[in-house]
């Protein structure tokens, strides 16, 4: 088994699965801590492992709008961004989903400032939730190579044909080092056909005005290749545990079987979350986590008879976290204890999650490191 | 779980002395992760990287507060930063020095005058002595991993043979 | 004489002002690229004149994209078909407000990184697909909707800034002028590389002149020497045919201003002023050729 790990951060995994499904246009900007995956993807193209043209924007902006430029000639096209990087692209990013193109990207989940902080939060990629993106979070070195190769192959699924955001944790996962297995994916990703692709021999329009009259249309087609997504992504992902033995579903349950309490995250802290489970049966309390990993499009969960403690690395001002907020109104039934942790990067460790679920208060948000009063 | 925290400086090669320990480790067929923790730190400040090494694969992803180890790649590191924090009664602490430097009796003390090794292969870039790669023999010695798989690490990481000449020979004199 | 295609590329449903200088100018645009061209268009007036969907006036693909984001399109796009063997021309079509404005960024990065496309500024001199406020691009003196008293400050001289990327063309152009238009485009797509042309094109509803005068007030503009059409290979300066026949003997600035009612509260300093820049300007420009040609 050894000799086919290599040690790779989060960020290299996700540029040799990018090297792996051989886009024709990577159309970049480097920001901290995204950089290690545009430079790993520059070196591939300057050394010939990798045949695609590489645009060295001078703006996330431009990235996203150079993808959404090469995207609708028919080819596969990949960027990769961060926190204020991402909120750049905010516009593009509508842009690139209404045009119905399967632009697959790589986010590395930083905070946004001020002040200035370069550390893991997902403010950035939960504040582009709306924009018609499909978004799966990874906790692995492992996950983040195997989703960004399952990614391609949903994304430009005809029955989906929508972007696809991968997020991983800056630093706690883009930098950490992780013994992953490169596999090769054969023709688990198939050629490309984008059904719509500019061709001068059949011109259309793309993008004209269109009156309210069809503009529902155009949305509710998105909404139901969204849904459609669902099942695309099962089957791919069953596929993959096909032909790989990895094998992955939207939420990931850990003991979550016979718990009375479940701890719900995202992302490095989702997986930290199993640990603190195992602190807990061990101390009698029958513990779980369920770790998001499709966002959107929102996944099922389980959660009859368990009580949630939902940890969002996020905040909505004047609302909530968000994840907590979306398991709420998706299960209004649903018994929440709301933590805040991890903001701007804040140490959270497994012990801290068990001492979470130890004084948990359904119906209350908690704020970590915040004094008792102030709460 | 083994925990171990390296504390160097930015720019001494910490960061690739972690990978190259969890690597040695998995191809002894254990999991691994190594962590560098970046702060604003630039070069030649204090900077601290993890190593877990389990039977199992690692699930932690926050920092290592209570090491079993620690190694200090830079002794000067030690007026500004309390190395010992955190250590686990009866830790190991190993430290790239040819002085005898005194620590609490609690802890087993290992030393490799690492430098000195590097200086005398010349094995020096950009005006410091590479320390990252007698570590490893160092550390092979102390059984972390076997000097094979530590020395194959190496040779992935560095094409130059004297990396592999300072780990031997860092093998062969670490002292407790 | 140029020999300019009889065959319409713009279908006769044009949704435009009645005289719009934008749309006789895309008619050679197009007549002199052919069929196997995309156009990339950012907001501007360009993005309702092609009709509502389902019906287009175009007979090549065009592709609309958001304000500030042509050149970066245009590029990626370009990039695409490159790479797969296609010579399609790739066309951004774009207004003075998503060129020296919102858009100038992204075009700066394209052209500095030598993207091989062809990027058009048709200028009207202010945002004209939101009713007229002022752009960068919005002359001295001229009334806008947000310069309700004349714009106080100069036309931003974005032909400098382009300049100083070095492109392998580089040239002006007129509506007015359509066989000038034609030739220049045919010359450009014969380039690989960035190129850039930017063509004034009068606007009646903004500028305020009869629909019917759109052709009359483009040339005023060249005979007064307010707009020089030339063109650059490199550093090779060409002044085009109808400049260097103007700059002999450039007639006032001021007939050009009071043929245009936007130019009505312009006052006699500011009409001097406006005519002293527009001196200096083709001082400047024939200073530039004489060096040249000694230099040659």
């Amino acid at each position: 088994m050894s000799d086919k790990l290599v040690m790779s951060t989060g960020n290299k995994a996700v540029a040799a699965a990018v090297k792996m499904a051989q886009p024709t246009v990577v159309a970049a900007y480097p920001i901290t801590p995204q950089t290690e995956v545009i430079e790993a993807i520059a070196d591939y193209v300057e050394s010939g492992e990798m045949t695609a043209r590489y645009i060295p924007v001078e703006s996330e902006h431009s990235a996203m709008t150079a993808c959404i430029g090469a995207s609708i000639t028919g080819v596969r096209v990949f960027t990769a961004t961060s926190s204020h990087g991402l909120l750049y692209m905010h516009e593009m990013l509508h842009w690139a989903a209404g045009a119905r193109l399967p632009i697959v990207m790589g986010q590395v989940n930083r905070t946004i400032a001020p002040g200035w902080n370069i550390w893991a939060e997902h403010s950035d990629s939960l504040s582009q939730r709306d924009t018609g993106w499909l978004q799966i979070y990874v906790s692995t070195v492992q996950e983040a190579y195997d989703a960004t190769l399952m990614a391609f192959r949903i994304a430009e699924d005809n029955r989906v044909l929508l972007p696809v955001m991968i997020n991983m944790d800056g630093f706690l996962l883009s930098h950490i080092m992780q013994p992953f297995e490169m596999t090769e994916p054969g023709d688990f990703i198939p050629p490309i056909h984008l059904p719509h692709a500019i061709d001068v021999n059949d011109p259309h329009g793309y993008g004209a005005m269109s009156p309210a009259n069809v503009h529902y249309q155009f949305r509710f087609d998105m909404e139901k290749s969204m849904r459609a997504a669902r099942e695309v992504i099962a089957e791919t992902e069953a596929e993959f545990a096909k032909r790989f033995g990895r094998s992955y579903a939207p939420v990931e349950e850990y003991r979550c079987e016979d718990a009375d309490v479940v701890i719900v995250a995202m992302g490095t802290m989702g997986k930290e979350a199993e640990v603190a489970a195992d602190l807990l049966r061990e101390e009698g309390v029958k513990a779980g986590v369920m770790r998001i990993r499709w966002l959107r499009p929102f996944p099922e969960l389980n959660i009859a008879g368990k009580e949630l403690v939902v940890i969002d690395r996020d905040y909505s001002f004047g609302f909530g976290g968000v994840l907590a907020g979306e398991i709420q109104a998706r299960y209004p039934e649903a018994k929440i204890a709301r933590v805040i942790a991890g903001l701007g990067g804040q140490e959270v460790t497994f012990e801290d999650m068990a001492e979470f679920v130890r004084s948990r208060k359904i119906g209350t948000e908690f704020w970590f490191g915040i004094p008792e009063e102030e709460q | 779980m083994y925990e171990i925290r390296i504390h160097s400086r930015g720019g001494q090669g910490g960061v690739t002395a972690a990978r190259m320990m969890a690597s040695a480790a998995v191809k002894d067929g254990k999991f691994a992760t190594a962590c560098p923790f970046y702060g604003a730190e630039r070069r030649g400040a204090p900077i601290v990287s993890f190593v877990r090494i389990d039977d199992a694969p690692v699930r932690i992803y926050s920092q290592i507060r209570k090491p079993d180890m620690i190694i200090v790649l830079d002794p000067t590191v030690m007026e500004t930063v309390d190395v010992l924090d955190g250590l686990k009664e009866g830790g190991s602490i190993f430290i790239n020095t040819h002085e005898d430097i005194e620590f609490p009796p609690q802890y087993k003390v290992y030393k490799a005058d690492l430098t000195g090794i590097a200086l005398s292969k010349n094995l020096v870039v950009a005006g410091s002595p590479i320390l990252n790669t007698p570590v490893i023999g160092a550390l092979a010695k102390l059984g972390l991993f076997t000097h094979e798989s530590g020395k194959k690490a190496i040779e992935e990481t560095f094409a130059d043979v004297r990396n592999i000449e300072v780990a031997e020979k860092a093998f062969e004199e670490v002292t407790a | 004489m140029t020999e300019i295609p009889k065959e319409e590329m713009l279908l006769k449903c044009p949704s435009t002002c009645a005289g719009c200088g934008s749309l006789l100018a895309l008619r050679y645009i197009l007549k002199a690229a052919g069929k196997d061209t995309v156009l990339v268009i950012p907001a501007c007036c360009n993005s309702v004149i092609q009709g509502v969907y389902p019906y287009m006036l175009h007979t090549v693909p065009v592709y609309n994209i958001a304000f500030a984001a042509a050149a970066a399109c245009a590029s990626g796009m370009s990039e695409a078909l490159r790479a797969k063997g296609q010579k399609t021309n790739v066309i951004v079509y774009a207004g003075d407000g998503g060129t020296a404005d919102i858009g100038i960024q992204a075009l700066s990065g394209a052209l500095e990184r030598g993207e091989d496309f062809l990027y058009i500024c048709y200028d009207n001199e202010a945002y004209g697909n939101t009713g007229m406020q002022r752009s960068g691009a919005t002359p001295l003196g001229a009334i806008t909707t947000t310069t309700p008293n004349g714009k106080r400050v100069v036309k931003k001289d974005l032909d400098r800034i382009i300049e100083a990327h070095n492109l392998p063309y580089q040239a002006t152009a007129c509506a007015s002028y359509p066989a000038d238009i034609y030739n220049k485009v045919k010359k450009a797509l014969s380039i690989p590389g960035p190129k850039f042309i930017h063509i004034l094109a009068p606007c009646p509803p903004g500028w305020r002149t009869p629909s019917e005068k759109t052709v009359e007030i483009g040339k005023m503009a060249v005979k007064s020497g307010i707009w020089v059409l030339w063109e650059k290979e490199y550093d090779k300066l060409t002044i085009s045919a109808p400049s260097r026949a103007a700059m002999k003997k450039p007639m006032p600035v001021i007939d050009y201003l009071k043929a245009q009612g936007r130019f009505k509260k312009v006052d006699e300093e500011t009409a001097a002023q406006i005519q002293a820049n527009v001196d200096k300007n083709l001082k400047k420009i024939a200073a530039e050729v004489r060096i040249q040609e000694e230099t040659a």
